[in-house]
């Protein structure tokens, strides 16, 4: 677990009385993106979040054009869901947890735009369903018998349980994605997210039961060897989740799962 | 005839929802899941203190399923039925051990058993937990055997759907919804054998609260436009510490109490010094000291109302709505336990926790109330008939309500750690039930209901969305919601008065006028996130009414709801259910009242031991005292 003692430093609040926000549009899913411009008052204690609220309510551009709301996605506004991951001067963080006052210490203008690697439906929201495919795909559960009542489930060691915590805590956000130079939009890598929860069911007494299954997708096409190893998914992972330590261990059990294969012939 | 090929539709992809989907799939009945959001991003991630469950530990400390039958319905002021809370404490151990074999990561200790924390209104450790993301971690493990059921094709998933209306045949029975695509904005009809409400709470309605922007209760409203009842709707809590925010209030969570943090203020009022200036004598732990049995850890209305009425007499952080929660002085491997809630101050407030006491003050956070639901109890009001066809079934038949819109199990006031439990449970007991209904009792399936049933209520939504589309009116929908929030806080949380509610009553029927006059800045037909904020603000106007009117006719305190020109609780009046009835032809609420029944235990007076306590008397605060002569 990774618990920060250290405060990130406190940002002076600027002195200005407004600030721009640059919001790349789009439509419709096939249609061409523009950008619109928008002047908003700045008080203390603002997020991405507020300022998208604040001009739903007031959607009139600089141009003095009223125009539709941005749609974007939103829920829970703690970083918890995985719901508001949008590119925030040009990096892929939650819209709920990035202070207008820490945008604004970079440089007077703010701009939003939606995340490339996923299909855009409208405006800021994506669709991030490749995320939820790849789950399945590697099988991302335990296999219980069921929910009838059988009894206790495996007992843990406490360090094998802080490591599965880092893990689960893996909000299917895609900020790990968005930042791999190998994850694009049009090829089969399942990327760094999937492959950490894979090593998390592994680990799992149950779990494990399917760790076969899971190393057979990963070795295949888009697997762990597609991973050009950047290291980018762990420095913008907005939960510290130890994503490149999860390759590198996926990395392990494909080898010795890939060998014990080639003696065994299965 | 028996119905050979039942479906559910389950409405809602929380823990409620998520737990009834996997149990009534698993029995071989297909499930369409329905969530506004990846069912993935639920509220249910929010909740970070844990579960409660008696336990061996517990156990043989004299601790039992019945003391957290007793905690609960004391906690809960005795206004809740307790057959189902009773069979909900009893099968909470059995909750945990499948959790566990899903592969929750609890918390842990050195042998590898479950570690346990304190929780609030108890005297014994019988929370489990994983870090301080518990709901997260729980509604994750739902997730993945909802998603096994998907990839085996007994769950079909219907997420960015939003939930418009129930739909009704010729004698009243539910069978089917209509919803529409968020997306594409198509309104379709979707027909099943039961349908199952688990939506959630209402926290929108008082504009920010610490719920998700999700949690309108306009899924419950529109069922109660359909003729479902609200049963206390008056009942909201109000949580003691969360940090205000413009977008919204962010929870600390009754953890950091439970793990030992404590709740204080300056002994001298306007101190102007910072938190670690402010030596141990000349800090005031009011709640430790009015209330030296629990401590820090008295039910939430009660720590809400000491936080309020400490500040309202000046003893606020700087004179102003804050209080301070320290958890500070706690070893570093406590805290650790503690750094999901931890990490959340930092990262909003810029302050680290760690060091530093945090800053905090109550906010909307839970709905008691909900829809109004009924069931099949035992003979010795020892819980219900397992798999009653009408277990957690509405007025209506073959309308459910799972989870936080279920008002049943937590009376007029809910204890920490019982909400996960609560959801879990019905999903897992009360899933059967609906599998019995569909199987057994369902004469004529939902495949023979003639479809003009269905084509109604899709032109009625048609015709909704049409009207809020082609609106020349002026109102801005986002501006009226924020004037709801605003009077809704301001009239119905920590303290209530006739007069008050009563403006309160008429602005919010005003609000209902205006709202007619709602116009759009987005009239198109793709991912109109507008109409349905809209369309949703309506029906927070109406669950607002309902809210306010429950509040105002209930002329007693009990647990949350505090009025204050009644401060006394009155049993022979209001020892009641409120039930919440729409009228469509007035178009408004109308409140009767239900007797609670009360096989199980009589209501005693509810004071957690507590003592008088004053800033002054203590000594040690001789700046005050020094002050004052």
């Amino acid at each position: 677990m990774t618990a920060t003692h250290t405060s990130a430093p406190k940002v002076p609040a600027p002195n200005v009385k407004q600030f721009t926000v640059k919001v790349k549009r789009q439509d419709k899913p096939d249609s061409t993106p523009y950008w619109d411009e928008f002047v908003v008052p700045y008080q203390p204690n603002l997020n991405v979040i507020i300022v998208l609220q604040w001009i739903a309510a007031n959607p009139i551009t600089t141009a003095g054009k009223e125009v539709a709301p941005v749609a974007w996605e939103a829920a829970c506004l703690e970083e918890v869901c995985g719901s508001c991951t949008v590119n925030i001067n040009g990096r892929a963080r939650q819209a709920c947890s990035t202070l207008i006052d820490v945008l604004l210490a970079e440089g007077p203008v703010v701009e939003l735009a939606p995340l490339t690697k996923f299909p855009v439906i409208r405006d800021l929201a994506v669709d991030r369903q490749r995320m939820f495919d790849s789950l399945i795909a590697i099988k991302a559960w335990v296999p219980i018998d069921g929910t009838h009542a059988l009894g206790q489930g495996p007992k843990e060691s406490p360090p094998n349980q802080e490591t599965r915590y880092a893990l689960s805590r893996c909000m299917t956000c895609g900020c790990c994605l968005e930042a791999c130079p190998q994850y694009t939009l049009d090829n089969s890598f399942i990327g760094a997210a999937a492959i950490s929860q894979a090593r998390y069911f592994n680990m799992h007494g149950t779990g494990k039961t399917l760790s076969d299954h899971r190393l057979t997708v990963l070795e295949g096409p888009g697997g762990i060897t597609d991973c050009g190893n950047s290291q980018n998914c762990v420095k913008v992972c907005p939960k510290e989740i130890p994503l490149t330590e999860s390759i590198a261990s996926i990395g392990r059990q494909t080898t010795v799962h890939a060998i014990g294969k080639f003696f065994t012939g299965k | 005839m028996a119905n050979s090929k039942p479906r559910v539709i389950v409405v809602g992809g929380g823990l409620a929802g998520l737990s009834a989907t996997v149990k009534i799939a698993e029995s071989g009945v297909p499930v369409d899941l329905f969530s506004m959001v990846p069912v993935k991003r639920s509220h249910s991630v929010c909740a970070q203190g844990g579960i409660n469950a008696s336990n061996e530990v517990a156990r043989q400390q004299g601790y039992s399923e019945w003391m957290h039958v007793d905690e609960t319905l004391y906690g809960g002021d005795f206004l809740q039925h307790q057959p189902p809370v009773y069979d909900m404490c009893h099968e909470a151990p059995k909750i945990i051990a499948l959790l566990d074999r899903m592969g929750v990561p609890f918390n842990r200790t050195p042998e590898g058993n479950h570690d346990l924390r304190m929780f609030g209104g108890s005297l014994f450790k019988r929370t489990h937990f994983a870090g301080a993301t518990t709901g997260q971690q729980l509604l994750y493990a739902l997730d993945e055997q909802t998603r096994r059921h998907e990839a085996e094709g007994k769950v079909k998933k219907y997420e960015f759907w939003e939930f418009l209306w129930p739909v009704l045949d010729d004698s009243g029975v539910c069978k089917g919804i209509v919803a529409q695509d968020m997306r594409s904005m198509e309104i379709r009809a979707f027909r099943a054998d039961a349908v199952i409400m688990a939506t959630g709470g209402c926290g929108m309605v008082y504009g920010k609260s610490t719920m998700s922007v999700i949690c309108t209760g306009g899924a419950a409203a529109r069922c109660f436009q359909a003729g479902a009842w609200l049963g206390n709707p008056e009942m909201i809590q109000v949580h003691p510490t969360a940090i205000p925010g413009e977008d919204k209030c962010r929870l600390m969570s009754e953890s950091a109490r439970g793990e030992g943090g404590r709740v204080w203020v300056p002994r001298k009022k306007n101190d102007p010094r910072g938190p670690g200036e402010i030596p141990e004598n000349e800090r005031w732990y009011f709640l430790e000291e009015k209330y030296p049995k629990y401590g820090n850890l008295v039910p939430r209305d009660i720590a809400t109302r000491e936080l309020f009425f400490i500040c309202q007499q000046g003893y606020g952080v700087g004179g102003g709505r804050m209080v301070y929660l320290d958890v500070s002085q706690l070893p570093m491997e406590t805290k650790r336990k503690l750094a999901g809630i931890l990490e959340i101050y930092e990262k909003f407030i810029g302050e680290n926790p760690y060091e530093v006491a945090m800053r905090i003050f109550p906010a909307v956070h839970y709905s008691m109330g909900g829809m109004y639901t009924t069931y099949t109890g035992k003979p010795d009001g020892k819980g219900m008939v397992p798999g009653a066809p009408n277990n957690m079934s509405t007025n209506i038949p073959g309308l459910y309500a799972f989870g936080e819109v279920n008002y049943q199990y937590h009376g007029a006031n809910r204890l920490g750690a019982n909400a996960l439990l609560n959801c879990i449970f019905d999903g897992l007991f009360n899933g059967p039930s609906v599998v019995n209904y569909v199987r057994d009792v369902v004469k004529a399936p939902a495949d023979h209901t003639p479809s003009g049933a269905f084509d109604a209520i899709v032109s009625q939504e048609e015709g909704r969305m049409r009207r809020l589309l082609e609106s020349k009116g002026t109102v801005n929908p986002y501006k009226l919601h924020a004037r709801l929030g605003d009077e809704m806080t301001d009239a119905c949380t920590v303290v209530r008065e006739e007069g008050r509610l009563k403006q309160a009553l008429e602005n919010v029927r005003n609000m209902r006028e205006e709202f007619k006059g709602v116009r759009l800045t987005d009239t198109g037909m793709w991912t109109n996130q507008n109409l349905s904020f809209a369309r949703a603000v309506g029906d927070m106007l109406l669950y607002g009414e309902a809210i306010v009117l429950g509040a105002l006719e209930r002329r007693e305190s009990r647990g949350a709801h505090y009025r204050i020109d009644y401060q006394d609780r009155n049993d022979e009046k209001f020892l009641k259910t409120t039930v919440a009835k729409f009228n469509p032809v007035t178009n408004s609420v109308r409140l009767e009242y239900e007797e609670v029944p009360l096989p199980l235990l009589q209501p005693r007076s509810r004071t957690y031991g507590a003592v008088e306590t004053k800033a002054e008397k203590t000594a040690e605060a001789p700046a005050t005292v020094a002050g004052k002569a």
